[in-house]
């Protein structure tokens, strides 16, 4: 480079000059920084304020634990919508868990590089998808699967368990829900659990090897210890996802708000309920409240779950 | 001189790059045996063929024979398992296993199912003490051995591959870690294992090698370049390289 | 050995075997799921994909099997994805430049920043539809193309910010510090250093958020709208992609739903096409950085 000679003969007005606008560069900057965390404020107040009036009239435990929702009658109660969420959010985790775990066990610990080079765009168009296809995918493969298979083989094979009874002819249900919300959050859970893993020094591994453990007993004593809570910690961060997810779950998951009893019944989830009524949310006294109160309500749980696991995940990492 | 590990035309790549070429060697029983060279000539990559540490990395080829007590341990019948359990590694780094201090040396013990109960107890003692740790850490067994300063934990972490009774011990610069005091102490400790284990020292500095070694492997660029009696060696080398080597020229 | 430890080995190998065989399969599964979605639109979307399909908007009729196709909701998606990329572009830059320019990469208040992003980057899209709603409201918009991509823009910023910031941090150390010892003020260094090294990951981040703007519906949904009519002002309802796959898919008529099938396909195509693209861009310019 040829810097070092032209600096010294530039005159030093040029230097002036390029060191305001350097200063000046650098307070811009700084206050663009400062809208990152205006958008987050602001969202979180909009829905403050927009939900206000709700409260005037419905008090908080109500909205929370009333079990009716008729909006015309002014009654505001969310709580099969908080069950229809945790249903869904918590069957897909249980079933993207040991997916993923297993998944990001193997290829940190035993794929040779070409099966890592080979699955790593996979997981990538995987998490690129949109979800209306994860949805269409599942109207079209799971539901009918669900309805024509699964939920017969469960209401015959554990004729006593309410859980696996179903009195739902469609297959449109929490299970098909599940299953679409697995496959979706799996290929991130998969990303970051095979980091986490990668993050355990192999200097431990190879402590525990050179005493004659073999890889599995080296896995199962030494890395997934250590790596215990940065794998907990990216389960929070999946199950935001879950939490949110919208299109796809409202596509399979029948949309009845009432209170599930089995995994073949249909629920409503929060995100599918402000999706499905913005259209008329605006004829009806407070339901426009009751909605910003909802994206609340699930608003609040992400963030937290988001901050709890960004900052695990964050430590973790270095 | 009886031979505890054969080196018989031993080749080793990382892909396409040619690491060990050819080696030749014979390491004596009950001795200490350091490797020198300077770094890059594949000192380490020998040290880690010999527990077969090697094939835990990726795009690593592997040619020749390496016999301990007359077996060849490339054999593909030979479980590297059993290989890890007759020869202990000491690392560069202590790695100290995130468990108790008592764990950390029970540890291998477990995996092997070799103690239990009572047993158990008095094995992690004497090992702790032939690693010259007992007396400093026998109050406190059950801490997380990460607690403990660098230089106990590379003496933890010398009891804990003691535990498993092996035959031959490789140390890989085991104290280019550690603060000059708690090298001096695991020098020791190698000078007291000499009687019954076979070391094998990969070490960077000459005056080390002058302290500990009672045979002496030099290596250059992948390549054994000489080995004999320490005293020998030192007094007068053979070669042109180990002689620059030895004084400071090259290294 | 004794013959304890021999049954305990054989025990430890059997255990291993098995949780290999469990692995294995997960990922197999994996890799088969998205061969199994990709089949599907594949087979169900490509012998109703057709050049009326996608050069027409809908004509009469169109929702009850009738004639047309639905280049409204594609010109629309690309409007809205461009637009809101574009936007968020603007709004990321001078953030990416303070993060990677003035602030050391263990402060605070970069630390407290990515966090900030990493937890916008985590709020539901139906959220920033609801948020990209009462912005829309407070001024004064219908639901519009320029909505739609204000809403867009919330929702790509962190993940463009982000990207690009992940790109920058391959930036050796040695390579900011050897122009700053040239006496390059931080500007400069950033300008013409950083800039060109990571050109080519500033515009796979850029991808990457068109990538998730066009494919996002619950963000649209509330904020663009949707019609039948070809874009062509900022301040008219656009349609979009994946709210045409949602409504198609919605009607009562097979005729209709197979369209929804090949909205899909072309949906699903523009953002393979996104993906290979950037992976292309990747792997080409890797070869010329200094690393």
């Amino acid at each position: 480079m040829n810097t070092a000679a032209g600096w010294a003969k530039r005159p030093e007005s040029r230097t002036g000059v390029r060191k305001q606008r350097n200063r000046i560069a650098r307070r811009l900057f700084s206050i663009s920084a400062g809208f990152i965390f205006l958008v987050l404020f602001a969202i979180v107040t909009m829905l403050v304020q927009r939900s206000l009036p709700l409260w005037q009239n419905v008090s908080l435990p109500d909205f929370l634990t009333g079990r009716v929702w008729k909006p015309d009658q002014g009654l505001f109660g969310l709580l099969p919508f908080i069950l229809g969420t945790f249903w869904t959010t918590g069957l897909g985790i249980a079933f993207a868990l040991p997916l993923s775990l297993f998944s990001a066990i193997y290829l940190a610990e035993y794929a040779r590089p070409l099966t890592r080079t080979v699955i790593k765009p996979v997981l990538d168009i995987l998490a690129g998808i949109p979800s209306v296809i994860y949805g269409m995918w599942g109207v079209l493969v799971v539901v009918p699967v669900v309805q024509t298979t699964v939920a017969p083989l469960f209401s015959r094979a554990f004729p006593g368990i309410g859980l696996f009874q179903s009195s739902n002819p469609t297959g449109f249900s929490i299970l098909s829900a599940g299953i679409v919300l697995a496959i979706m959050i799996a290929p991130i859970l998969i990303a970051i659990m095979y980091e986490i893993l990668l993050a355990v020094p192999v200097g431990l591994r190879e402590a525990s090897m050179a005493v004659g453990a073999s890889r599995w007993q080296t896995i199962k004593y030494i890395v997934l210890p250590k790596a215990t809570s940065g794998l907990i910690a990216a389960m929070i961060l999946g199950t935001s996802r879950a939490l949110g997810e919208t299109m796809a779950v409202l596509m399979v998951v029948g949309n009845v708000a009432a209170l599930p009893r089995s995994l073949f019944d249909p629920a409503y989830p929060i995100p599918a309920l402000i999706a499905n009524n913005y259209g008329e949310m605006m004829s009806i006294p407070l339901y426009d409240s009751a909605l910003m109160a909802a994206a609340l309500f699930l608003l609040l749980i992400v963030l937290s779950f988001n901050i709890l696991s960004s900052l695990a995940l964050r430590r973790m990492l270095q | 001189m009886a031979e505890c590990i054969s080196i018989r035309n031993f080749n080793v790549a990382f892909g396409n790059t040619l690491v060990l070429k050819n080696i030749h060697l014979d390491i004596p029983c009950g001795q200490i045996t350091a490797i020198m060279g300077p770094s890059g000539c594949g000192k380490t990559t020998l040290l880690r063929s010999i527990n077969r540490f090697l094939e835990l990395s990726d795009h690593v080829t592997i040619k020749g024979e390496i016999l301990i007590d007359g077996q060849n341990i490339y054999d593909p019948q030979v479980d590297p398992i059993d290989i890890r359990s007759k020869v202990g590694l000491l690392a560069q780094r202590p790695f100290s296993l995130p468990m108790s201090i008592i764990d950390n040396v029970a540890y291998g013990l477990r995996i092997h199912g070799m103690a239990d109960g009572k047993d158990l107890h008095r094995a992690v003692r004497h090992y702790l003490e032939m690693a010259g740790l007992w007396e400093e850490v026998k109050d406190r067994l059950r801490e997380p051995a990460v607690r403990l300063s660098i230089g106990q934990q590379q003496r933890l972490c010398l009891a804990r591959g003691l535990a498993v009774e092996p035959e031959i011990i490789l140390a890989d610069e085991p104290t280019s870690a550690l603060d000059p005091i708690s090298a001096q102490n695991i020098e020791q400790r190698l000078l007291e294992l000499r009687e019954k284990y076979t070391i094998v020292l990969v070490t960077h500095t000459v005056r080390q090698a002058r302290r500990l070694a009672d045979y002496l492997v030099f290596m250059y660029l992948g390549e054994m370049v000489e080995c004999g009696e320490a005293s020998a060696i030192f007094s007068n080398p053979q070669h042109e390289l180990t002689r620059a080597y030895l004084h400071g020229a090259i290294g | 050995m004794n013959p304890q430890s021999r049954l305990r080995r054989r025990l430890a190998r059997i255990e291993e075997t098995a949780f290999l065989f469990l692995m294995r399969l997960a990922l197999i599964s994996v890799v088969m799921i998205l061969g199994w979605i990709l089949a599907t639109l594949l087979i169900k979307g490509m012998p109703v994909l057709s050049w009326e399909l996608i050069s027409q908007p809908p004509q009469g009729g169109y929702y009850l099997g009738g004639k047309g196709g639905i280049l409204n909701a594609i010109l629309g998606s690309l409007y809205l994805a461009a637009g809101g990329t574009l936007l968020a572009l603007i709004a990321a830059l001078p953030v990416v430049f303070y993060l990677t320019t003035y602030l050391h990469q263990k402060t605070r208040r970069a630390a407290l920043i990515r966090l900030a992003l990493d937890v916008l980057w985590g709020i539901p899209s139906i959220v920033y539809g609801v948020f990209g709603f009462l912005i829309m409201l407070s001024l004064g918009l219908r639901a519009s193309l320029l909505a739609g991509i204000i809403t867009l823009a919330f929702l790509e910023l962190p993940i463009l910010i982000r990207g690009m910031d992940e790109f920058i941090r391959t930036t050796p150390e040695e390579l900011v510090q050897s122009s700053l010892a040239v006496g390059a003020t931080p500007l400069d260094t950033t300008l013409k250093v950083i800039s060109r090294q990571t050109l080519p990951g500033l515009i796979t981040a850029v991808l990457l958020a068109f990538g998730r703007g066009i494919g996002d519906a619950a963000s649209v949904l509330f904020t663009a709208g949707y019609t039948d009519h070809l874009p062509t002002s900022l301040f008219e309802p656009a349609a979009s992609l994946p709210l045409a796959v949602f409504f198609q898919l919605g009607t009562p008529f097979p005729a209709v739903q197979q369209r929804a099938y090949a909205s899909a396909l072309v949906l699903t195509i523009i953002i393979l096409v996104i993906s290979f693209i950037s992976r292309w861009l990747i792997s080409r310019f890797n070869k010329y950085l200094v690393r």
